[in-house]
């Protein structure tokens, strides 16, 4: 034991005279566990809070009894069903309009509610009596209380006036939902007797026949193991796992640079301690058990990081959620302790994985074999023929998975392959860039300078393939972006025809204002919407009201479009269908889709498809008047103006005092615009935070390849000084050699981006939103990108040629002298 | 089944239903000693009225429907049942409409054999229908399970009536007669449960004749028998001093009947109340210093010591025998726990009964 604590002393050693290497092998490690565990500490947090959700009394966790309109109805059948021997628990759910926010109500039955929802927040025993007894309590999370911005105890009324029973906080509850008693939600929702669904628990006994006891007047829905929640933000949440998985890889990628270097240079201890009569196998063990240590140490410190960047991305990933797919992610980092014990599993597998090749020599070392420095080298040439095969063979997989993959795990196979080929192969091609460079130069100085960089190829690849991978996904991602941000602003111009929108508070104030407007001069026109909800296939979908109006026919962008498509909307029985909600029924122009409607289906003709971003529901669009003749009860409470430009703030003042209409009430167009364009730049920022991280690690993979390359380098830039050369031309020339291979690097970069943008764009993006950018190049960015990339390799490689500048004669001297 | 037994059945619905207590415990008693503010209370002298009091008194606090049956089957092996009714209401004052009704129901359920008891319970909220009774045309219900009358059920026997309840791995159908009417506990119906002043309104049809299907595991037999039911309201059934009763319902030989129990006290001190039916109905009530309740063997069930086997002596009666239960293991492992099963005696007479021992 002892002896093996002067072994380790013995190897530590080597850390404290190379302490750049040192700080790179931890900064590897640390870049590598911190950005693979703070995406997995976002999609941990955002599967919980899926879960929640899913759970929340009684969701898509538990089987359920519906009516097949999904319409609500009478409780008279809960009590049947209960005198049939059913367990079931009756719910009804709506919306209330609280504090200026729309909130899901949710009525539940206590008593009977099945025990067994999943982790549905339980109500203990005294809780119960409260929640039921008059007053009662409504149960909302947290941050509800904070959104609504009320205290904890007292009763807010909602629109209609009613008041709701106490707010009491349940810790569990997902946000933006009140629980209260099935009797006070029946009250506020003015639905006496109603229900919306009955929740199925554990059969006490054998109930009778479903249809013996009510009919077809309800239908059983069988639970389901993932939510429509999950399947849409699965895509999500596989993007951030790849930026994840990128960063670790590159963060890999420069542990095993130093690793590699390190053994290089301890390969003479070794050989020593072996000779002084350590055993190969005490020395091997001290060998891992270092590697090990310094991955724990290095996990934990990526951990804190992986926290730290987590909480940071978090608002923004629960805004992209939240804008995307409408899913509520608590804005509070939670973390398990598995997540503690994965991130430094990872940390010490990546190690040893990334050291592997390193150990293996060591171990295999013979004991009287003399060093051979930098021989992990010289066996360049084949390596690079090896390497290149493989890349052939990663891209036949690309090909593969591009022509018969239908999946979106197959595209981002697709995309994984092409990098991962492009990585392979890029020493290959530098190494031709660069022999047909040294062909062409004139002059012992110049023909140095390529036959160097050629030499110096295989120590810097690691590094070149962490920024080419980089660069690439930046390129792609950029240019998605950018893409969609052109996209989206040219369509929310089409889609906002109206100037003025106006949500009256219930069809009685919405008439009122009608009447009002009529008097007033300067509304050229006043066009009525109405939104009302239904299921399609099992899918819930959105139904859009549209005015018949010419500013529509001649704004609203449609994708594709059957002849003469709004003279075929007007009488009721065609519909525009949404791109992302066509994709998923797979209906297109010309198919008909039926809708069920409380008089009975609805057979609709699709005429068009239009583009309905950022929208996580399937949306119908049909003629305003027939939606309302089909949905009696749509609210028709969404008014759109046309006015003057310079008359609108004057209305909208007026209106405001008039009705006391709120800022969320009545907006005008700019102002519309201008949220949805900040809510999408936020769906972004995730993304593009992910992005400076990766090209960020990899800046610091080409600084730490450059500097442990740099103390090897003496042998090769001692003769060059010796023979006249002086160290500012020497350290130029190092520097021109960077930035250089950088150049060619970031060239690369950018076909393989394109293709990268094009595989996001036209796969992963129609696979996880459901609609189909146009592609297009942004040559400015691009030439943006690469001059970030050369800036890059500029830092990297400053410290190095700065210390070689101001390197000491006597340095360069003892290179001669301790040559062996 | 005394006033403890109301009070503990009283309990058991309240908390049961409402707090899902795992282990109320005696403390769970001591609340029956709560105060009945706002509930009507129980004062001597009332004149029962039937169909009327067969059906709920939604103005005191709590209420019960019982009824225990001993049977045999075809083969002649002796098997028990269970089937209860509570009603609690959470607070006092006029019955809320719908949903806003403040009465909560729980419904126990249970059959024995001397190699079983299987046990169940279900929870409903008044008002809507899922749960409730009605006096005329007699029915007590929860969910599917049901203690129904017809057209021809006597308002002064409540007899007959249907019976049924179902658990996951049993259920009974069962039809019952009685042709004697029912007969007021306690001092003509007003039932004592402490020197303070508690107590309860109870009747009780001991003279039922059973006869239907028992199935376990889905294995039914064709049992009959004799059964007993109870009924009691009270606002306020225990003082805060008392932890817990054992009760008895003693079928004598020659259609005599017995009503006994022993309210404990948290000092260890007791009270025995009980009332000796004869056969043409009359009801006495018995206390003599003399008259004693002795535990005589205790089975161990989830670390609780319960006394499943007694001598019961009344020497005014000419009475002294001792019980052995049917199966020693009748937990009712429900919301609130207690033991209840079939029980045999034997001595001055032999019979069959059932005994319920709670706030152990």
């Amino acid at each position: 034991m002892r002896r093996a604590l002067w072994v380790l002393a013995v190897l530590l050693s080597h850390w404290r005279r190379h302490k750049m290497q040192f700080a790179t092998l931890l900064i590897g490690l640390i870049a590598a566990t911190a950005l693979w565990s703070g995406v997995q500490a976002i999609n941990q947090q955002a599967r919980n809070a899926y879960d929640r959700a899913a759970a929340t009394f009684g969701g898509v966790r538990t089987a359920m009894l519906v009516a097949p309109n999904a319409a609500t109805f009478s409780q008279d059948l809960f009590v049947k069903l209960r005198r049939a021997g059913w367990p079931v628990s009756p719910v009804l759910e709506g919306r209330v309009q609280l504090n200026g926010h729309s909130m899901r109500l949710l009525g539940i039955e206590p008593v009977t509610l099945p025990a067994d929802v999943g982790n549905a927040p339980r109500l203990g025993a005294a809780d119960l009596t409260r929640f039921v007894a008059p007053p009662g309590q409504t149960l909302v999370a947290q941050e509800t209380l904070i959104d609504l911005q009320e205290a904890e105890g007292t009763a807010p009324p909602i629109s209609s006036g009613a008041k709701l029973p106490p707010l009491h906080v349940l810790p569990q509850l997902v946000p933006d939902v009140l629980v209260v008693d099935i009797g006070v939600a029946q009250r506020l929702l003015n639905k006496p007797g109603q229900v919306s669904r009955l929740l199925i628990g554990k059969p006490n006994g054998r109930p009778a026949p479903l249809q013996s006891v009510v009919g077809d007047q309800l239908q059983r829905v069988e639970p389901t193991a993932e939510t429509e929640l999950e399947r849409l933000t699965d895509s999500f949440h596989l993007n951030l796992t790849a930026f994840g998985l990128l960063s670790f890889f590159v963060g890999l990628f420069i542990v095993n640079s130093a690793v590699g270097l390190a053994f290089e240079q301890r390969l003479p201890m070794l050989r020593t301690l072996r000779a002084c009569g350590a055993s190969a196998r005490m020395v091997n063990t001290v060998l891992v058990v270092e590697l090990v240590v310094l991955a724990l140490i290095a996990g934990l410190i990526g951990l804190v990081c992986g926290y730290f960047i987590a909480a940071a991305l978090l608002p923004d990933v629960a805004a992209s959620l939240r804008g995307l797919y409408g899913a509520q992610i608590p804005g509070q980092l939670t973390l398990h302790a598995e997540w503690w014990f994965a991130g430094i599993g990872i940390s010490v597998a990546g190690a040893v994985v990334a050291a592997a090749t390193s150990l293996i020599k060591a171990i295999r070392m013979p004991v009287l074999a003399t060093a051979q420095p930098r021989a992990w080298q010289q066996a360049q040439h084949r390596w690079l023929i090896l390497q290149s095969a493989a890349a052939c063979a990663v891209f036949a997989v690309a090909l593969f998975l591009l022509r018969y993959g239908e999946s979106l795990i197959a595209g981002f196979g697709v995309l994984a392959a092409l990098m991962l080929g492009a990585a392979l192969i890029l020493p290959a091609f530098l190494e031709i860039i660069l022999l047909a460079g040294q062909r062409r130069a004139r002059g012992p100085v110049a023909l140095w300078f390529w036959a160097d960089s050629r030499q110096q190829l295989s120590g810097l690849s690691l590094a070149l393939m962490a920024l080419l991978l980089a660069l690439a996904v930046n390129v792609g991602v950029s240019t998605m972006v950018e893409t969609f941000s052109r996209t989206f602003i040219g369509w929310l111009n089409g889609r906002l025809a109206a100037d003025v929108y106006i949500s009256a508070s219930d069809n009685a104030q919405a008439i009122a204002i009608r009447n009002w407007l009529k008097d007033r001069g300067e509304v050229q026109a006043i066009l009525s919407g109405g939104r009302a909800e239904t299921q399609v296939q099992g899918q819930p979908v959105e139904l859009f009201g549209l005015p018949d109006h010419a500013l529509y026919r001649e704004l609203w962008p449609l994708l594709e479009a059957a002849p003469r498509p709004w003279t075929r909307l007007v009488p009721g029985n065609a519909a525009f269908i949404s791109e992302q909600l066509s994709r998923r029924l797979n209906v297109g122009v010309g198919d008909v889709v039926e809708v069920p409607a409380p008089g009975g289906p609805w057979e609709l003709d699709i005429v068009g498809i239009y583009a309905d971003y950022g929208n996580p529901k399937g949306q119908l669009a049909v003629n305003v008047a027939a939606l309302i003749r089909q949905f009696p009860q749509t609210p028709q409470t969404r008014i759109g103006l046309i006015v003057p430009r310079e008359k609108i703030p004057g209305l909208i003042a007026a209106l405001q005092k008039q009705f006391s209409l709120d800022e969320r009430s009545v907006a005008d167009q700019a102002t519309v615009k201008a949220e949805s364009i900040r809510i999408f730049n936020r769906t972004f920022a995730v993304t593009s935070a992910l992005n400076a991280f990766t090209l960020g690690v990899a800046g610091i993979a080409l600084l730490t390849s450059l500097l442990t390359l740099a103390n090897s380098r003496l042998p090769q830039l001692a003769p060059l000084w010796a023979i006249g050369i002086t160290r500012p031309r020497l350290a130029a020339i190092e520097l021109t050699k960077t930035l250089s291979v950088s150049l060619f690097t970031a060239l690369l970069a950018l076909p393989l981006g394109l293709v990268v943008a094009w595989c996001l764009i036209a796969i992963v993006n129609v696979k996880a939103f459901g609609w189909r950018l146009p592609f297009h190049v942004f040559p400015l960015q691009l030439i943006e990108l690469v001059a970030v990339a050369l800036l890059a390799a500029l830092l990297a490689a400053l410290l190095p040629v700065a210390r070689l500048a101001r390197m000491q004669p006597t340095d360069l001297v003892k290179v001669f002298a301790n040559e062996r | 089944m005394s006033a403890e037994r109301i009070s503990r059945r009283t309990f058991a619905g309240g908390i049961a239903a409402f707090a899902f207590a795992r282990r109320a415990g005696a403390q769970g008693y001591a609340g029956l000693g709560d105060t009945a503010d706002g509930f009507a209370p129980v004062t001597p002298g009332k004149v029962f009225a039937f169909p009327g009091d067969h059906g709920p008194h939604p103005e005191f606090r709590i209420e019960w429907w019982y009824l225990t049956a001993n049977l045999t089957d075809a083969s002649g092996a002796a098997c028990g049942l269970q089937w209860t009714l509570f009603r609690q209401a959470t607070q006092p004052g006029p019955q809320g409409e719908g949903w806003a009704n403040q009465q909560v129901w729980m419904g126990h359920a249970a059959v024995t054999r001397t190699d079983t008891h299987r046990f169940s319970e279900l929870f409903a909220r008044g008002g809507v229908g899922q749960a409730g009774v009605e006096a005329k045309p007699f029915i007590a219900w929860i969910d599917d399970w049901e203690m129904r009358g017809s057209e021809r059920t006597d308002d002064r026997t409540l007899a007959p009536l249907t019976l049924r309840a179902s658990g996951i791995d049993f259920s009974y159908a069962l039809t019952l007669e009685a042709n004697r009417p029912v007969v007021l506990q306690g001092d003509a119906g007003y039932s004592r449960k402490s020197e303070r002043g508690q107590a309860s309104y109870y009747y009780s049809q001991p003279f039922f004749r059973v006869r239907g299907t028992l199935s376990i595991d889905d294995k039914p037999v064709n049992v009959s028998g004799q059964a007993w039911m109870d009924r009691e309201w009270s606002s306020q059934p225990l003082s805060p001093d008392q932890s817990g009763w054992d009760w008895f319902s003693l079928h004598l030989p020659d259609d005599e009947k017995l009503m006994l129990y022993r309210l404990r006290q948290k000092d260890g001190r007791e009270n025995l109340f009980g009332n000796w039916i004869t056969p043409d109905g009359r009801s006495v009530e018995i206390a003599a210093p003399a008259n004693s309740l002795t535990p005589l063997a205790m089975t161990e069930i989830d670390g609780r010591k319960l006394p499943t086997s007694w001598r019961v002596s009344l020497p005014g009666h000419g009475l002294a025998i001792e019980t052995a239960p049917l199966n020693p293991r009748s937990w009712m492992g429900t919301g609130f726990s207690y033991w209840e099963g079939p029980i045999s005696f034997t001595g001055t007479h032999n019979g069959v009964g059932y005994l319920e021992l709670t706030g152990y």
